[in-house]
């Protein structure tokens, strides 16, 4: 028996900043102490913390350590472990108030939020079945095949009002209940862990910290639609997602919980990883079975749907990784438990990958509903160095932004759509007022022309038109004309793609239109970038009565254009300095170092 | 997997290990006091012993135990605190392993707090 747990993250982050090296060192300081039959170490999936990794807790006590570093790893051993001290100097410190500890559960970052699509992450060790099954997992399972009729798993799935979780919000049980109505020798369960816009890694952290979430829900979703195959299309740079899925796969077949005769029902059902290059278009269904099928990605026309014809041309379903991770709990603890969750539409909770201006970088998981504000400024910390909110945005590439007068609107599907943006599948990137607009439009539109398949001419073309624009109006070359002909050519490009990708493509330009065309005016009237990004429209200076004349510009700058003047300020000792600007690269290294803030840019 | 009531063995075994990583707030607490002074009085095994006594009694939902510090009576190591809530705090003095049973069974699950283990039978 075990009287203390140690968790400590092994998500992407925190593996990155070498956690698992601190599991390594601490099961040896552990065992130097003589407490290895005592303390238990695990490794789990992600806590949401991201930007304080490498994250550890000590149980029962349930102590939060942020930013361990392995050198910590003996003091916290001896000191905690050994003697019972909590080591409050290495604490999350927002746990820590007037000497007292206080429960992670009642931190800004955790009180806010209600994990049902993240509830093991954090808690089990991913790649132990034990711990999945501890915590009631393939319980919904068993009761699926042995009390319930597939027509009844479905009706409690549309029942709970659970929408695809990929960004769409297609009604999950709708989907389901087509391809059950559908006759066909066989039919296929598929998961969508493509995960591309920039900045998102929510599914990665559920295959992560919880993958037989995912296998449970595939087969009960299987047995709903008569399916006995499931595919997980999952991105080849997940490492760790795709060995964690495979080890889960491997335990579920040794428990009998994958293959055949589940449960002694005569329920036969297995899955197979395949893993994607990495093309966005993969994302979109059709693509994406394509590409399972071996062939090269790209979109084909709906309909048929995927229901009629999917994968090898038999029904299919196509679900994302957080739609499965929440039915397993919706099958447990029924649907009107879920739907007391959310909105009148959109039900349950939403899981965001919080990134960009944000003090608190992380996974967080919020019920539907939850206003923009509570997210960025509550759990989310704000915005480091007091700088303003400027916009969020959402959906990634195929989303748009959210402006700080929409601060307070309730996030769910349907008024996100109405303020010109998306669901998406979670991404949410919070930009200050030093973020350039167009610029932020311009650097999504370079990722859709880049990841275009290139099947259709109006998204082929049509971006690529289009970003050429975007990018004569960074550079000052723009035209009034040319944003009106840029937001004629968005409509065409929307209305005429074959596939998703580009019938979204033009949506962070829409939107940043919709909300900042001032910005675009100013860059293209003024000549000016008003958030001082696009380098050619900026001009660095010297204010030569700031200056003091200490010369560290004139060291720091690469191209020697910076040089002393003869001009001396009043109460200055030293001659001022200028730059000269027709050498000057805008690389912003004088600025960065002037101490007196002389420097400026406009 | 054959049954139902396979699966329902393998999740009431991993059970256990996992309890300990969730915070109930009702719990009853017990504090074995760790510093080196208990640690040399003997208050490892005490601890140890209560561990196993509440897993043996399948309490680990009901009863956290945790170590802490220098209680600050070091004569009387292992110190042991008993918490639960609504009640007074318990201090039960110069443990043993032998001891620990009583605990358990008379305070913790019965409510009778062990006075002759305490700390007012011996000032």
């Amino acid at each position: 028996m075990y009287r203390s747990n140690v968790l400590v993250c092994g998500g992407t982050g925190c593996t990155s900043s070498n956690s698992l090296k601190i599991v390594e060192v601490l099961k040896e300081e552990i065992k130097k102490n003589g407490l290895e039959k005592e303390v238990n170490v695990t490794t789990t999936g992600c806590f949401g913390l991201c930007a304080l990794g490498p994250i550890m807790v000590v149980y029962p006590e349930g102590s939060f350590y942020s930013m361990v570093q392995v050198a910590d790893i003996p003091e916290i051993v001896e000191e905690h472990l050994l003697k019972g001290r909590i080591v409050t100097r290495l604490l999350y410190q927002e746990t820590v108030e007037d000497d007292t500890i206080k429960s992670l559960n009642k931190t800004a970052f955790y009180a806010k939020q209600k994990r049902v699509a993240l509830r093991n992450c954090g808690v089990i060790d991913p790649e132990k079945i034990d711990d999945y099954i501890a915590m009631d997992g393939y319980a919904a399972l068993g009761k699926v095949l042995t009390e319930m009729k597939p027509e009844d798993v479905i009706q409690t799935i549309l029942d709970s009002g659970l929408r695809g979780r990929g960004g769409a919000g297609f009604p999950t049980g709708l989907k389901w209940k087509f391809a059950a109505a559908n006759d066909a020798d066989q039919k296929y369960v598929c998961c969508n862990a493509d995960e591309g816009d920039p900045g998102a890694f929510m599914d990665r952290s559920v295959l992560e910290g919880d993958p037989h979430a995912v296998l449970e829900a595939m087969a009960i979703a299987g047995y709903a639609i008569g399916a006995s195959k499931g595919y997980i299309y999952v991105r080849a740079e997940y490492p760790i997602a795709v060995k964690r899925l495979k080890i889960a796969i491997d335990q579920a077949h040794e428990y009998g919980l994958l293959g055949e005769d589940i449960f002694g029902t005569g329920f036969d059902f297995d899955i197979q990883l395949r893993l994607g290059a990495g093309a966005f278009v993969c994302g979109e269904e059709t693509s994406l079975m394509t590409s399972i099928e071996g062939k090269r990605g790209e979109p084909r026309p709906r309909p048929p749907f995927p229901a009629v014809k999917g994968l090898y041309r038999k029904p299919t379903i196509l679900n994302n990784v957080e739609t499965y991770a929440n039915i397993a709990q919706i099958i447990l603890n029924g649907a009107d438990w879920f739907a007391s969750m959310g909105t009148e539409k959109s039900k349950g909770t939403k899981v965001f990958a919080l990134g960009g201006k944000i003090e608190h970088t992380g996974l967080v998981e919020v019920p539907m509903g939850t206003t923009l504000r509570e997210i960025v400024e509550e759990i989310g910390g704000g915005i480091p160095g007091g700088k303003k909110f400027k916009a969020a945005q959402t959906g990634g590439p195929s989303g748009g932004c959210i402006p700080a007068e929409h601060l307070d609107i309730p996030i769910d599907y349907d008024n996100l759509l109405e303020i010109g943006s998306m669901m998406g599948s979670g991404g949410l990137i919070v930009m200050d007022e030093t973020t350039c607009m167009v610029d932020i439009a311009k650097f999504f539109l370079e990722f859709t022309v880049d990841e275009s398949c290139g099947k259709c001419t109006p998204c082929r073309i049509g971006t690529k038109r289009l970003l050429e624009m975007l990018d004569k109006i960074t550079k000052g070359q723009g035209t009034l004309e040319m944003i009106d002909e840029m937001e004629d050519l968005c409509h065409y490009i929307k209305a005429n793609s074959l596939c998703g990708l580009g019938q979204t493509a033009p949506n962070p330009v829409l939107s940043t239109l919709r909300y900042f065309r001032d910005e675009y005016v100013s860059h293209v009237v003024d000549k000016k970038c008003p958030a001082g990004v696009c380098k050619d429209l900026l001009e660095f200076s010297i204010d030569k009565d700031k200056c003091v004349g200490c010369g560290l510009c004139a060291r720091n700058c690469p191209v020697n254009a910076i040089t002393v003047t003869d001009y001396i300020a009043p109460n200055k000792k030293k001659p001022a300095y200028e730059i000269d600007h027709s050498k000057c690269i805008k690389c912003g290294a004088c600025i960065d170092n002037c101490r007196p803030g002389a420097v400026y840019k406009g | 997997m054959k049954s139902l009531a396979e699966l329902q063995a393998i999740r009431d075994k991993a059970k256990a290990n996992i309890n300990l990583r969730k915070e109930n707030p009702n719990a009853a607490r017990v504090y074995v006091g760790m510093a080196t002074c208990g640690i040399a009085a003997g208050a490892r095994p005490v601890l140890n012993a209560f561990i196993e006594e509440i897993a043996k009694r399948g309490l680990q939902e009901d009863i956290t135990v945790t170590q802490t510090g220098c209680i600050g009576i070091c004569q009387y190591e292992p110190v042991v605190e008993v918490e639960i809530p609504g009640e007074e705090k318990v201090t039960y003095v110069k443990m043993t392993p032998e001891r620990v049973a009583r605990v358990v069974n008379d305070h913790l699950v019965n409510r009778n707090v062990v006075t002759e283990f305490t700390i007012g039978a011996y000032t």
